[in-house]
């Protein structure tokens, strides 16, 4: 699948059908879970009552940069070992809607916390684990779009930048590991609080009621979907745009 | 002369950004040969020549380099704080040379100024400096890049007659070259 | 490659960090200015200087790498001594990551001897300093390693200084955590088993992306 698509010609063919599919489908399994999500299912006070709503914006997202980071150094290092164009192309593409995933884990997961830290919700942002970790991962996501942007030719930009995720994603683990251990050490939240900052919920969870998590995988697929529209939309541009590029250089040579 | 191959170029290609420099440059060098890069600025002289360096990652083309070269680019390589002496004397160790340092600045017409510091040296006298390293450790091929910049006409005819010299050994030198040549060229590529 | 061109390339690069001599006390002023600011921002209660002192002079000492990072290999690229490296060295990552090492005994050593006295300042509890510097010299070379990775990668990038600030940022976050627990719990705590990890890390990976970096910048 992903060799057939390696074409750029193909590519195009198939990105022009898959994103208003994508689009869509994203559009309607998103609405579903708000739908359910905001309107029908119970709220739960131990989670915040109305405010944990929020949960079904916060965790698809946060599932999603995490996945998205990934993406990134997958296509980063397909790259630099095999240089095919259109991963480059789309390391590019990724790059800004993670940062915008992340973007909106962090907002709606303070959102969330608002009200479950008595304190004022920012002790419970900079005192959460887990939204740090998200927060690290938005700076990680910035450095790689302003590298990109400050390397002169696309060829270096490519490469510099595919060094970088690569970087990135071998530091994340530990990244999030230290994270993990500095919230445990130092901030002392008693643990009533700390299950509300500990956002993901789990199937095995006791406190996890069925109908949440159906609504947490509507969601989940919906943004997985609305994601790989934006991208492949942002990578048929960047597509465009090259061979604009090269009519361009070719005509300026020209005159 | 032999007909040995000291390096060897095939269906080499640059872009810069979506501009494509050159495309399907082949070149190889035997052993005596002193090849002329030619082309306007802009051409791509300096890209082949750093791709042939191993430098230069070639978009198209690959590059195989039979033998050790000496590189000289259109910077001198030179560190402030150095002095002419100093710093060939790092690159000698560099490289495990025991050549005489000494003797090598002479040959340049570098011993009055050996020991002042770089930021305190001419355009010229620098180029010289950094000519010198290619006399610090016997190796087969030359790239250089506009060799001939900012040396006057004692220096440009010593350049020459070392050149001619590697040739006689048995070595190759390319060089890009935009302006006329002060030596006599057995080929000339045009970009 | 054996070991004669790797003691050269430390010291050419010594005797460049020691030819400028600006440099090498810039990180120095940097970091005994930001940590001297601290009474004046916080207030001169004893209790909370002593209690936020180590965690400022982390902040201050991951701060004051980056001062002196952007010029590191941006002088190479420029004069074309990295032409040179790349050319007539096996291996550039090698020479990179000596250069960075020079660099963090040039400007990131002074910081860790100069942590008594600032620590005294501070009010730091004498007993906490033995781990202090002990952290700040570890912890200092991971933020050296890693904000050269980023200065490798902008180093054709004219006025560097945020960009290497912001890619670097992120990856100096486990050191930080770890180097302020080690100064809280001690050096039996496993954080510091952490830190010597994290260290070891950074030393493994750092190199290979400098190398790459570089051999990049010079196209």
């Amino acid at each position: 699948m992903l060799s057939y698509l390696a074409n750029p010609l193909r590519f195009m063919r198939f990105s022009r059908l898959a994103v208003p599919i994508c689009f869509a489908l994203g559009a309607i399994m998103i609405g579903w879970s708000l739908y359910n999500g905001l309107l029908v299912v119970p709220p739960d006070e131990k989670q915040g009552g109305d405010l944990m709503r929020a949960m079904f914006t916060h965790v698809p997202s946060a599932w999603l940069c995490m996945g998205l980071y990934a993406a990134l150094a997958g296509a980063s290092f397909v790259w630099y070992i095999w240089r095919h164009e259109l991963a480059d192309v789309a390391a590019r593409a990724i790059a800004p809607i993670g940062a915008g995933y992340t973007a909106l884990c962090f907002i709606t997961g303070s959102i969330w916390g608002q009200k479950g830290w008595g304190a004022g919700w920012h002790n419970l942002i900079l005192g959460d684990s887990r939204l740090m970790s998200v927060l690290v991962l938005f700076f990680l996501f910035l450095g790689y779009i302003a590298l990109r942007a400050a390397l002169e030719t696309r060829q270096k930009a490519a490469r510099a930048a595919a060094i970088l995720a690569m970087v990135g994603i071998v530091n994340v683990p530990i990244i999030k590991v230290s994270v993990d251990m500095w919230q445990t050490t130092t901030i002392h939240q008693p643990s009533s609080v700390l299950s509300i900052g500990n956002s993901e919920p789990r199937a095995e969870d006791e406190g996890m009621n069925p109908v949440y998590l159906q609504q947490l995988l509507w969601g989940f697929g919906g943004h997985t979907l609305l994601a790989s529209a934006m991208i492949l939309m942002l990578m048929r541009s960047e597509v465009y745009t090259q061979q604009a590029d090269r009519q361009l250089a070719l005509k300026l040579e020209a005159s | 002369m032999s007909d040995r191959r000291l390096i060897e170029g095939r269906g080499l290609g640059a872009v810069r950004g979506e501009r494509v420099l050159f495309r399907d440059v082949s070149i190889s060098a035997v052993a005596g040969e002193l090849i002329l890069l030619r082309g306007a600025n802009g051409s791509g002289k300096t890209t082949l020549l750093r791709q042939l360096a191993g430098l230069s990652e070639p978009q198209a083309g690959d590059v195989k380099r039979i033998s050790a070269h000496h590189w000289i680019g259109h910077t001198n390589g030179l560190k402030a704080h150095e002095t002419p002496r100093t710093h060939l004397q790092h690159w000698a160790r560099v490289w495990g040379s025991d050549a005489e340092v000494g003797a090598v600045l002479e040959r340049l017409g570098m011993t009055r100024p050996a020991n002042v510091p770089c930021r305190m040296l001419s355009a010229g006298q620098k180029r010289r400096t950094a000519l010198a390293r290619l006399l610090l450790q016997p190796r087969d091929l030359w790239l250089l890049d506009e060799p001939f910049n900012a040396l006057d006409t004692e220096g440009q005819s010593k350049l020459a007659e070392m050149i001619e010299s590697h040739r006689a050994e048995g070595g190759a030198v390319i060089a890009a070259l935009h302006g006329a040549a002060p030596v006599k060229a057995s080929r000339e590529v045009e970009l | 490659m054996t070991a004669s061109p790797l003691f050269s390339a430390f010291r050419s690069s010594l005797s460049e960090a020691w030819a400028s001599g600006a440099g090498l006390l810039l990180p120095l002023g940097f970091f005994a200015g930001t940590a001297a600011l601290v009474p004046f921002t916080l207030g001169s209660d004893a209790e909370l200087l002593s209690r936020v002192g180590p965690g400022i002079l982390w902040l201050a000492l991951a701060l004051s790498s980056m001062v002196t990072l952007e010029r590191v290999f941006q002088a190479d690229l420029q004069d074309g001594a990295l032409d040179l490296w790349l050319q007539d060295t096996g291996s550039i990552s090698l020479v990179a990551a000596i250069k960075t090492l020079t660099h963090w005994l040039v400007s990131g050593f002074p910081l860790v001897l100069l942590t008594p006295l600032i620590g005294f300042m501070l009010g730091v509890s004498p007993d906490k300093m033995v781990p202090a510097m002990l952290s700040y010299a570890l912890g200092g070379l991971v933020f050296f390693l890693w904000g050269g990775v980023a200065a490798a990668l902008s180093a054709s990038v004219a006025r560097a200084g945020l960009l290497i600030a912001l890619i670097a940022l992120p990856l100096y976050v486990p050191a930080l955590i770890f180097g302020v627990q080690v100064v809280d719990a001690g050096l039996e705590s496993p954080s510091f088993l952490f830190l010597c990890a994290c260290t070891l890390f950074a030393l493994g990976v750092a190199p290979a992306a400098m190398g790459a970096a570089l051999r990049l910048a010079a196209e």
